[in-house]
C-alpha cells in the first residue's frame, strides 16, 4: 500500500527526520491560510498524488505570493496528472501540501528497500539526488552506496556514520545525518514498510539537513496489525477496478489490450498472458481468481473485466487442482447467462474432472470456443477476437 | 531416488485440525504420504484423521520421529510455527500459507542462521503449492494424479503453471523426480539455487526445469550457478513478458522493481548461462522432451 508524501513526512517526523513546515490543503482558501501559518516570502505548493516524477508533470509549483498560491491551488485541485510512473490513466489530485521554499544547498538520495537477494533491510543512498535511482543507477552507478542492516540487532549509529562520511557530508551535519537515518529505519521497521525513500534529502543554505520529499510503501500481508498505517489509505489513487477486485478478493491489473482473461493462479495467469501476445494479441487484464472458483466468484470475475469497455474478447483458463471442472463450468454457464455476454468466449479446462466440465459447457449451448491445451486457447481467443472486430 | 521428499518421510501437519489443514491431510494421506500426526496448540492428546494430535512441535516429533512438517497455519502466526519447527529438529518444512509478512519472513530466515548446514531446517515456500515426489509422496494441495515418476526435476514459483507443465509432459508420457515448490513470496525459504544443487545430486534426475516468473534475482542467480557448477541440462521459463513494471502480478513477490527483473532481461541473463529457454508456456513438453532425448 501506497501513502501521500505529506503522510510520510508525518511518520517519518515522528521518528525524528526533520521535515520543512508545511500543512495539507483541500481548496485555495486553505491552501493560502496555510501558507499564512508557515509565514516566510516563499512557497511550494505540491499536488499530493500517489507517484513520484511530480514536477516533470506540473505538479509542483513555487510561488511567491498569495495569488500565485491561490491560482495554483485552483490549477492543481482535480487536476489529472500523468507522469512516468502513472501510466496513461494519470492520477487525480484531490490534496495539496503547502510548504516553506528551501534553500537548497545540496542534493542527496537516500532509499530504504527490502533486499531479496540478502533477506534484509537494505539502505540505498547517492550523493546524487533529485534524479530518481533509476537514472542514478545508469548514469552514475559509482555513487550509489548500499549497506545492509542485520536484523537481529538493526541499524547501527557506526553504520548510519558510514553512509554519512560516504555521502561526503561535512562534519557539522553528520549527527543529522545519523538521527535521520536511524528514524527512517525504525519507521521501516516498525511500521512494517516495504519501501522509505527521501529523495531529495537536501543540504540547506544555513547549514540543516532537511527531507524535501517522501516516500512510503507498506507491506499489504501486515496491515492486519498495522491499523494506523491502513487508515492512510486514499481509494482516490487507486485504479477503481482493481480496487473493486481487491474487495471481492480477486487480483486484478488492467493492461492496454482487449482481449479479458479469468485464470487460476497466478504464474499461470501471466503464462496466458504471455501465450496470447505471442499469438498475436494483447491481453486487457491480469486476473487471478483464485483457489474457490465457486460461481458466484466466476460471475463476479466476469463482471469486473467486462467493466473495462477495452475487452472486446475472452479467455478462460482454469487448470483444476483443489478446484473441479465441473464447478467451474457451471460457474461460466451461470455467469454466461446472466450477464448475457455478447462478445466471443474461450473456455480451456484442465486437470479434475475436465471431462464433466466440458460436458456440461457443451450442453449449455451457449456459444462458448472450447480449447484443449493452452496454445490452442490463446490461438482461439486472438482469431475469435479478430473475426468478432476485423481488427489484425 | 528423489529429493527432499520420499516414501520413508516421515511428516506432520502443522494447523491440522483446521478445514484446509484437514483436507489436504486427507489428499496426501490418500496419495501415499506418510502422516504420522499434527499439531494444533490446545487439542494435544486428541486424535483427527485417525492420528495423534500434538500440543507442540517438539513433543510431536518426539512421540512419532517425524523428520518432516508441511505448514498450513495462517498467515498472522504461520512464521511462528516455521520457526517452531526448525527448532523442534523437523529436516524438512513445506510452508504453503500465503500472505505472511515480508519482516516476519526476515526474521525466520535471521532465526535459521543459528543452525549449521547439518542440522539446519530445508523451508520450500510460503506461499508454495507444496512438493511431491510422483509415485511416493506428496506434501502440498496439488492434485496429484496430473503427475507421473519420471527423470525430470521440477522447480517452480506458481502452482498452476507448475500442474500446466506437469500435464504437458504427461501427455508426452515424461515424468517427474520431484516437483518443488519454492513459493510467490519477496523472500522465500529456498531458491532455485538451492535445489538445482540437490537435483544435481540426485541420480533418478536427467533434465531440471525452472519455472520463473517476473521479480527478484533468484533466477538469475541460479542460471550463474547452473553455468558454473553443474553437468547435468537445465531447462528454464519465465512468466511475465506482458508485465509492466512496477506493478504487482498476483504473487507479492512477483513485481519489477529493479534492474535485470522484468521476463525479458531474465529470459537474456538465462540464455548467456547456457539455459535452454522454454519460449513459450505451451511447449514445456516438447522443450523437455527434445533435452532428455539428447541426454539418453
Amino acid at each position: 500500500m501506497d501513502i501521500h508524501e505529506y503522510q510520510a513526512k508525518e511518520i517519518l517526523s515522528e521518528f525524528g527526520v526533520p521535515i520543512p513546515r508545511g500543512g495539507l490543503a483541500y481548496s485555495p482558501e486553505q491552501a493560502v491560510y496555510r501558507a499564512h501559518e508557515i509565514g516566510g516570502e516563499k512557497w511550494v505548493v505540491k499536488a499530493q498524488i500517489h507517484s513520484g516524477a511530480r514536477g516533470k508533470a506540473g505538479g509542483i509549483k513555487v510561488c511567491g505570493t498569495e495569488d500565485e498560491i491561490w491560482k495554483a491551488a485552483e490549477e492543481l485541485l482535480g487536476k489529472r496528472l500523468i507522469t512516468i510512473q502513472t501510466g496513461s490513466q494519470g492520477k487525480v489530485c484531490h490534496r495539496l501540501y503547502i510548504e516553506a521554499a528551501t534553500d537548497i544547498k545540496r542534493e542527496i538520495y537516500l532509499g530504504f528497500v527490502l533486499d531479496r537477494a540478502m533477506e534484509r533491510v537494505a539502505v540505498v543512498a547517492s550523493a546524487e539526488g533529485g534524479m530518481e535511482i533509476e537514472e542514478i543507477a545508469v548514469e552514475k552507478p559509482e555513487t550509489i552506496i548500499r549497506v545492509a542492516v542485520e536484523p537481529a540487532v538493526g541499524m547501527q549509529p557506526f553504520q548510519a556514520r558510514e553512509i554519512a562520511f560516504a555521502l561526503g557530508l561535512d562534519k557539522s551535519l553528520i549527527n543529522q545525518a545519523v538521527t535521520t537515518l536511524l528514524g527512517c529505519y525504525r519507521a521501516f521497521r516498525d511500521l512494517d514498510a516495504t519501501m522509505v525513500e527521501i529523495n531529495p534529502l537536501v543540504v540547506t543554505g544555513d547549514g540543516h539537513l532537511l527531507a524535501l520529499d517522501a516516500k512510503m510503501g507498506f507491506d499489504d500481508n501486515a496491515l492486519f496489525r498495522r491499523p494506523h498505517i491502513s487508515e492512510l489509505r486514499d481509494k482516490s489513487q487507486e485504479d477503481p477496478r482493481e480496487m473493486r477486485a481487491a474487495d471481492r478478493g480477486l487480483s486484478y491489473v488492467g493492461l492496454e489490450g482487449n482481449i479479458g482473461c479469468i485464470i487460476n493462479g497466478a504464474g499461470l495467469a501471466m503464462a496466458t498472458m504471455d501465450m496470447i501476445q505471442h499469438a498475436g494479441g494483447e491481453p486487457a487484464n491480469f486476473l487471478d481468481i483464485g483457489g474457490g472458483a465457486s460461481p458466484e466468484r466466476v460471475e463476479k470475475a466476469f463482471n469486473l473485466v467486462l467493466s473495462d469497455n477495452k475487452v472486446e474478447a475472452m479467455l478462460v483458463n482454469i487448470f483444476a487442482g483443489i478446484n473441479r471442472c465441473d464447478w467451474v463450468a457451471e460457474g461460466v454457464v451461470q455467469a454466461v447467462k446472466k450477464i448475457d455476454l455478447k462478445i466471443p468466449l474461450v473456455v480451456r479446462l484442465s486437470g479434475t474432472n475436465v471431462e464433466e466440465g466440458r460436458k456440461i459447457l457443451k450442453d449449455s449451448k451457449l456459444p462458448i470456443i472450447m480449447a484443449e491445451t493452452l496454445a490452442e486457447a490463446a490461438e482461439k481467443a486472438v482469431s475469435a477476437w479478430k473475426k468478432a472486430t476485423g481488427k489484425k | 531416488m528423489a529429493i527432499l521428499l520420499d516414501k520413508n518421510s516421515t511428516v506432520i501437519v502443522q494447523g491440522f485440525t483446521g478445514q484446509i489443514g484437514t483436507f489436504h491431510a486427507q489428499e496426501m494421506i490418500e496419495y501415499g504420504t506418510n502422516v504420522v500426526g499434527g499439531v494444533t496448540p490446545g487439542k494435544g492428546g486428541t486424535k483427527h484423521l485417525d492420528r495423534p494430535v500434538f500440543n507442540t512441535v517438539k513433543e510431536a516429533v518426539h512421540a512419532t520421529g517425524a523428520t518432516a512438517s508441511i505448514i498450513f497455519i495462517p498467515a498472522p502466526f504461520a512464521a511462528d510455527g516455521i520457526m517452531e519447527a526448525a527448532d523442534a529438529g523437523i529436516k524438512y518444512c513445506v510452508a504453503i500459507t500465503d500472505g505472511i509478512p515480508s519482516h516476519d519472513m526476515i526474521r525466520v530466515k535471521r532465526y535459521m542462521r543459528r543452525y549449521k548446514v547439518e542440522v539446519k531446517m530445508v523451508l520450500t515456500g510460503p506461499n508454495c503449492a507444496g512438493t511431491i515426489s510422483p509415485g511416493k509422496a506428496m506434501m502440498g494441495i496439488m492434485p496429484g494424479h496430473i503427475y507421473m515418476p519420471g527423470p525430470v526435476g521440477v522447480i517452480g514459483r506458481s502452482g498452476t503453471l507448475g500442474y500446466e507443465a506437469a500435464s504437458q509432459m504427461k501427455a508426452l508420457k515424461i515424468g517427474i523426480s520431484t516437483s518443488v515448490g519454492i513459493g510467490g513470496d519477496p523472500i522465500n525459504g529456498s531458491s532455485f539455487k538451492d535445489h538445482l544443487e540437490r537435483f544435481e545430486k540426485d541420480p533418478e534426475t536427467k533434465v531440471i526445469v525452472m519455472i520463473g516468473e517476473i521479480g527478484g534475482p533468484q533466477e538469475a542467480e541460479a542460471a550463474h550457478f547452473a553455468k558454473d557448477n553443474m553437468k547435468k541440462p537445465v531447462i528454464g521459463y519465465i512468466a511475465g513478458l506482458t508485465a509492466p513494471k512496477g506493478r504487482r502480478m498476483g504473487h507479492a513477490g512477483a513485481i519489477i522493481s529493479a534492474f535485470g527483473e522484468s521476463a525479458a532481461e531474465k529470459v537474456e541473463i538465462l540464455q548467456e548461462c547456457g539455459v535452454t529457454v522454454i519460449p513459450d508456456p505451451a511447449s514445456f513438453g516438447t522443450v523437455v522432451q527434445k533435452i532428455l532425448a539428447k541426454v539418453s
